[in-house]
């Protein structure tokens, strides 16, 4: 076992890319569990297809991938927070249009530019895809989100439960919001090229729904969710490395399997209580 | 001075005016219920007091050392809190954040918490899943969170939609007493016959038009008598009843 694990961490790319996984991991737990609880799950999932659009642009113009994903994605986290706060518009089927016209044009630049990328890449992750400059703005990025949620753990408990009360109270509400929509979006940018831009959105939502399924606080919830992505992410890697499958997929599936055995033990609970 | 003082003010959202030329003046103790038609306002007004819009003309003034972040609200509840995982000592606790916002709670305020906890009978609870509770068990866990952000002025939003009769009647005791107990009330209500029971003064919205005023005042206005459906049992409506002259 021992020798295992140090036979994958003596090549220098899976370090890196453990690295970022663990930290991207991290970071899209904590903020899944307050996008899940809002019912903005579909957030990340739409910032995800923006995130490949730009990326594909990027590529095929010869620019430097982050230097224009991450604008964009910025503007398109504030556009989508905007439109599900909107009851006039549907939130989700604007988030669904966004998502969908972002992936079109992606395609369409990969294609006509003849870039000799791999499209599979983006799409589906790849873990040879991290470079030194990410691991470096993933741990700027795990500092600030964790300083964050330790700093105002009750605000944002407050926000997320109750954004009316908590706005009457006078705490501004918008600045939460935006301040999360911000970090979800830099996760997402950071994370999509190891996970993928259609995978990347599971760690957002898995772990914070795993761990609904048994956790009664707000905070054991963030706590056991942050741990729970952490273990997936390291168990999803090792199985990719020892059975050659692709990360951001083996990550997926161990997250899933969690979510199946958390959902049982809650089904299990419940009918005990019920036959007490 | 007036805990809260409406001048000539008008209210809308989106462009549309609700309210306009409104003038009225809270006092500490009174417990007021807003009743009206669907779109009359009465959520608009809420919104206001509670600093969530601002008044399109006008204005509204805190006296008696009433902040206007310091108004316990109970508002309706969200499909967000259906299955929210949270204890319910957390949600009582997150009605003081409009204090100090620090990393940990302080001892006074949960002791505060604890108090309102026991105030409104849900202390035993504490540790228990919100999600798990009953619709009124729920109702009182907001109103204890409310009375942590308070010491002076409750504002209910229709705090009994959803309860079945005994815990709406037990909802309406417990507001009553912590009338009695020196807070002021104002309630957002479709309930009117209960309103007029409980109130002592009623606001009534309506289309361009409202009536301010004591429940007593209501039953014997025009809007009121439309509104209700009950016939009064004071002696002055059996007098009128039985024909005589009506003079309130």
């Amino acid at each position: 076992m021992f020798d295992f694990i140090a036979e994958m961490f003596s090549y220098n790319f899976i370090v890196r890319a453990f690295i970022v996984g663990t930290l991207v991991s991290l970071c899209a737990a904590l903020l899944g569990v307050t996008l899940v609880l809002k019912r903005y799950s579909m957030i990340g999932d739409g910032l995800s297809h923006v995130g490949f659009g730009a990326l594909a642009i990027a590529a095929s113009l010869n620019l430097a991938p982050l230097e224009v994903a991450i604008p964009v994605i910025i503007i398109a986290a504030f556009l989508l927070l905007r439109l599900s706060e909107n009851s006039k518009i549907n939130g989700d089927a604007a988030i669904a249009i966004i998502s969908s016209t972002a992936l079109a044009v992606g395609v369409i630049s990969v294609s006509v530019s003849g870039v000799n990328t791999d499209l599979n890449s983006y799409l589906f992750g790849s873990i040879l895809a991290t470079t030194k400059v990410d691991a470096i703005m993933c741990a700027i990025l795990a500092l600030i989100v964790i300083s964050i949620f330790v700093l105002f753990y009750n605000n944002i408990f407050a926000v997320t439960f109750d954004e009316t009360f908590s706005r009457a109270t006078g705490l501004k509400t918008n600045i939460y919001n935006t301040v999360i929509a911000l970090l979800t979006a830099l996760t997402i940018v950071i994370g999509m090229r190891i996970m993928g831009t259609l995978l990347i959105s599971a760690l957002i939502i898995f772990p914070a729904l795993s761990s609904m399924r048994i956790c009664k606080k707000f905070k054991s919830v963030i706590l056991c969710s942050g741990v729970l992505s952490l273990c997936c992410f390291f168990v999803g890697m090792c199985a990719s490395y020892k059975l050659d499958t692709p990360t951001g997929a083996s990550v997926v599936i161990v997250n899933a399997a969690v979510f199946l055995v958390f959902w049982l033990v809650e089904v299990i609970r419940t009918r005990i209580k019920r036959t007490d | 001075m007036a805990l809260i003082t409406i001048k000539n003010a008008s209210m809308g959202y989106e462009g549309k005016t609700v309210l306009s030329k409104l003038n009225l003046t809270v006092n500490e103790g009174d417990y007021i219920c807003i009743v009206g038609e669907n779109g009359s306002g009465k959520t608009t007004l809420m919104k206001c007091l509670l600093g969530l819009l601002q008044p399109t003309a006008g204005s509204i003034s805190f006296g008696d050392g009433l902040k206007q972040r310091e108004i316990g609200y109970l508002p309706q509840q969200t499909i967000i809190q259906q299955d929210f995982p949270a204890s319910v000592s957390e949600v009582v606790l997150s009605g003081c954040l409009n204090k100090r916002c620090t990393m940990f709670y302080s001892k006074q305020q949960k002791e505060m918490a604890a108090d309102n906890m026991k105030l409104t009978g849900i202390y035993d609870l504490g540790k228990k899943c919100f999600r798990e509770l009953s619709g009124g068990q729920r109702q009182r866990v907001m109103l204890a969170r409310a009375l942590c952000a308070t010491q002076k002025l409750l504002i209910l939003d229709e705090p009994v939609t959803g309860l079945d009769p005994m815990a709406t009647a037990d909802m309406y005791a417990l507001i009553k007493d912590l009338n009695k107990n020196g807070i002021t009330i104002i309630m957002v209500s479709h309930d009117v016959n209960s309103a007029v029971s409980n109130a002592t003064k009623i606001l009534h919205l309506s289309r361009n038009n409202y009536f301010y005023g004591t429940a007593h005042q209501y039953l014997h206005s025009d809007v009121g008598k439309k509104f209700i459906l009950s016939d009064c049992p004071c002696d002055d409506c059996r007098h009128r009843a039985q024909g005589g002259v009506h003079n309130v």
